[in-house]
Formats: structure tokens, sequence, C-alpha cells
């Protein structure tokens, strides 16, 4: 019956965003983290009219899929042009704009034009951060409102977006030994900087809220960081084909935690703090000091 | 200027939902929106139990986080304090919703009767432009603006004064201007020890709670 911060109903979970907002943070963040790993890790393949860089489409599509989550969840879709009127405070607004020159700077990137590849990933780091911001900005929120949450978004989608590219080598082949060593330090990062958002949220957040999160935690732990590190150690030791499936495997595991991590976040974890009375009223005759 | 703001006395509240049935007549709202709710919180084990009513709703925060992360302009704050919603403007996002810390938002995707068809009341009073976006508390800022507009003084005139605030049969609930020191609510506060809910977040809600009178 005691809520965290004096008396009240116990919070209860949000019910307004669902998997589909969730799905915008989950390939949002995996896409945009995609377009910087082919940027700043995969040297450039010759990409020419005829043979666009297929790895940047991915990054886009992912992109573009977590925006059509949002356009299913809101409640007015055919409005949806409004979300750009507002970028003076609003972090949505924010990443919409963004949105609507990432895809063209892509597309050039894609087609070859020298520079555009590099363009394109200082935009998606722009979207990123605006995505980061998002959550924390809800003060509804207790989960959402610390400070680690914008810091542990941007570090998740530079795994998961490694994680597809070291998926994604199964085809593109650019896998070289600077990635893998980036892309473990990245991992620990991540689970580094998530125990520091968990340690900062522990005060203000319900049981249910924790339980989740913990949950998350563990999957991330698992999932996020030991798994593709001994993936990692087995695919550098065995070699040969057995190295692309399993570092492959790698990846694919760091972007699935991220984003099972983010899911919960946005929806398992996201209890509200319910009502809290400072004081209770003082009816009748007052005790006597 | 004028801060408009409301007052709710928990010592005097009965918990009897008039206001939330006034709130409902007067803006037609449908079944399970409340724009003023009443919890009915029980605390502590028998046999020291108390039992509080509370009425919440949107706190016309000074400081709105919905206002600042709606990505449309829909919510807006007037120079007087009341936090609005355009409709027409509103995408039905729902970001204000989570960023509420009071819960006071609602989204409502389908139009929904009482008993199922809808009344002659309901029909008449049916507003599409109202479904599958973010609809709550307004103040009553159209009785509030008409009752200005004819020179009456809101929280005084009921005309003028929020439905809720009307209907109140213990007198918890008062509405008026915290910029006016002899305004009721400016009285009331200077009687009485209140606070606001969730004060530590920032918001500056312009809804304040009366726990006891002021220390002598």
């Amino acid at each position: 019956m005691s809520g965290a911060s004096g008396f009240g109903p116990n919070p209860w979970q949000q019910t307004s965003w669902d998997w589909r907002a969730a799905g915008n943070y989950i390939c949002g963040g995996a896409g945009t983290g995609l377009l910087i790993a082919s940027a700043l890790i995969g040297t450039p393949a010759p990409a020419s009219l005829a043979s666009p860089d297929w790895l940047v489409f991915a990054g886009l599509a992912l992109v573009g899929l977590g925006l059509m989550c949002v356009w299913l969840e809101i409640g007015r879709p055919l409005r949806a042009m409004n979300v750009f009127i507002n970028p003076w405070t609003s972090w949505m607004s924010r990443e919409a704009i963004i949105s609507v020159v990432l895809f063209p700077a892509g597309l050039a990137a894609m087609l070859g034009f020298a520079g555009w590849l590099w363009v394109t990933a200082a935009l998606a780091l722009g979207f990123l951060y605006c995505q980061s911001r998002m959550l924390p900005a809800a003060r509804g929120i207790p989960a959402w409102r610390s400070p680690w949450v914008s810091p542990f978004f941007l570090l998740t989608a530079a795994c998961e977006g490694g994680g597809i590219f070291l998926l994604l080598g199964l085809f593109h082949r650019r896998v070289t030994p600077t990635l893998l060593i980036a892309f473990l330090v990245l991992s620990a990062l991540r689970v580094l900087v998530w125990q520091r958002y968990r340690s900062s949220v522990e005060p203000s957040l319900a049981l249910p809220a924790k339980r989740a999160l913990d949950r998350a935690g563990q999957q991330l732990l698992l999932f996020g960081s030991s798994v593709p590190l001994l993936l990692l150690i087995a695919g550098t030791w065995l070699g040969g084909p057995v190295q692309t499936l399993l570092l492959a495997l790698a990846g694919a595991c760091a972007a699935w935690a991220g984003g099972y991590i983010k899911y919960t976040l946005v929806t398992r974890a996201a209890y509200n703090q319910g009502f809290a009375l400072f004081r209770m009223p003082v009816r009748g005759v007052r005790d006597k000091p | 200027m004028t801060r408009w703001a409301m007052t709710a006395d928990l010592r005097r509240c009965v918990g009897c939902q008039t206001c939330t049935a006034a709130c409902k007549h007067t803006n037609a709202t449908p079944p399970e929106v409340q724009w003023r709710r009443v919890l009915d919180m029980e605390f502590g084990e028998y046999p020291n139990v108390k039992r509080v009513f509370v009425p919440v709703g949107c706190q016309h925060c000074e400081d709105p986080p919905c206002m600042h992360v709606c990505p449309t302009t829909a919510t807006k704050q007037r120079a007087d304090g009341i936090v609005t919603i355009d409709y027409d403007l509103c995408i039905g996002c729902s970001y204000c919703a989570v960023a509420c810390p009071y819960q006071a938002r609602y989204k409502t995707d389908k139009a929904s009767f009482a008993y199922g068809d809808p009344l002659q009341s309901e029909t008449q009073r049916r507003d599409d432009s109202r479904l599958s976006v973010a609809t709550k508390c307004t103040f009553c800022v159209d009785r509030i603006d008409a009752g200005l507009a004819a020179g009456l003084k809101p929280g005084v005139d009921p005309a003028a004064t929020p439905a809720c605030v009307n209907s109140c049969i213990a007198d918890a609930l008062a509405f008026g201007d915290l910029e006016d020191p002899n305004s009721n609510v400016s009285q009331l506060l200077q009687k009485n020890q209140s606070f606001r809910m969730h004060e530590e977040l920032g918001t500056k809600p312009g809804f304040h709670y009366l726990w006891d009178k002021a220390d002598t």
C-alpha cells in the first residue's frame, strides 16, 4: 500500500506504450548502430549505381521499420506530419526531423557518392541521440528518469549495430580484428553502464519493475556479453568457415540482448510512481505534543 | 497576472465522487475516462486503519512535462497557467501520457457508451475529435473564459467555476487565482498547511492538498 515516497497506492504499469513504441527503440537503435558501424569499422565496399551498399540499406530499413512501428502506435496516423512541429522542446520531433534527412543521405551513400557514408553516420548518431533522450524526458516513469538511460541507449545501439554487422559478416566478409576488439570493449562497457543505471534507479522503482529489470539485466550479462565473448574466443581459436558462423552467432546474441532489454525498459519495467501523500490529513482533535 | 489553481482539503473530502460525476456530465467523457477522479486509499492494519479520499486529475503544472515532450505543440500552457490540448493537432502518440507523473491523460480509440448503445444525450454530445487523441481535465476552461467575459469571478461565481468545484458537497474543492492574495485558494493556503503531489519532480503543480491548519 505504501509508495516509494510516502503514503499512496502501488504504482502500476503504463499501458500507453506497447511493443510498437518499443519497436522504434529496438529497430531504430540497431539500424543507426549498424549505419555507424558500417562507416567506422567496415571498410566501405565499392558501391555504385549497379551495386549499392546493401549494409547501409539494411541500416536504413531497420530505422524505417522502427518508424513504421511508431506510425502504427499513434492514434491519428494521417496527421503524422504534425510530429515535426515542436523541435524546440520535444526529442520526438527532433528525431523525426533528423530521420527526414537521414534517408536521402543514406540513399546517396548507398549509391556510392563520396563522403555520404560519413554524413549518414553522423545523422544516424544524431537520430540515436534524440532517441536516447526521449525516455528520460518522460518524467512519469521512474525507470526512465535516470541520467544513465541516455548513455546506455547509445552504447547498446553501438553493440546492436556491431552485432548485426557481425551477423551480416556471413555475407559481406568485412569483419576485421579491430572490429572484434571494439565489439568486445563496447559489450563490456554496456554491462558496466547498465549496472550504473540499475543502481541509479534502485530507490525509486516499484518491485515488479525491479524484477523485470533484473531479469533483463541477467539476459544482458549472459547473451549480451558472456556468450558473445565465448563465441568470439571459440571462433578465433577454431578459424576457418566455423569462425564466420560463430562470429555471426555472437553478433546475433548481442543484438538480441540489446533489443530485449529495451523492450523491457519501455514496457515491462515502465511502472509509474502511483500517487503519494506527503502528509496524512489531520482530522478531529490534534495529538498533544 | 493570473494563476488559476485548485485546492483539495483532504480533511473534508468524503469520497462521494460527485465531482467525478459532475465532471463527466459537464465534459461528456466516455466510460472509464475520469478527468476528475477520487482515489480511495486505506493505510495501516486493523485496528489502526486510516482512510483518505484524494481527488486527482491534471495538476496544471507550472512546468508541465507533457507540454515539453509533445511533438506537435498540441499541448499548450496559457498565460493563466491552464494546460490545454488542441485536439486538431494531437497525433495521439501518448508521449504526454507517459510523461505525466499524475496519470491524468487518457486516449480512447473507439467511441464507447455507458449502456452499449448510445443514449440520446450521448449521441447529441458525441465528439469524434476527441477520439484517438490525448484528453484530460481542462479546469473547465470554457466556463472560466465565458464567465470572465461575462464579468464573473472564477472560483466565486458558479457559472465561471469548474464543475467539480461547484458540485463538491463537502466544500473540499476550491478554485481561484493564486496571484490574488484575497482569493479563496490564497486564503486557504495561508490558513492551512498544504503539499503538492510528487513535488520532488519539479513540475510545480497547480493543485494543492490541504492536510492541517496552519501552525500558530
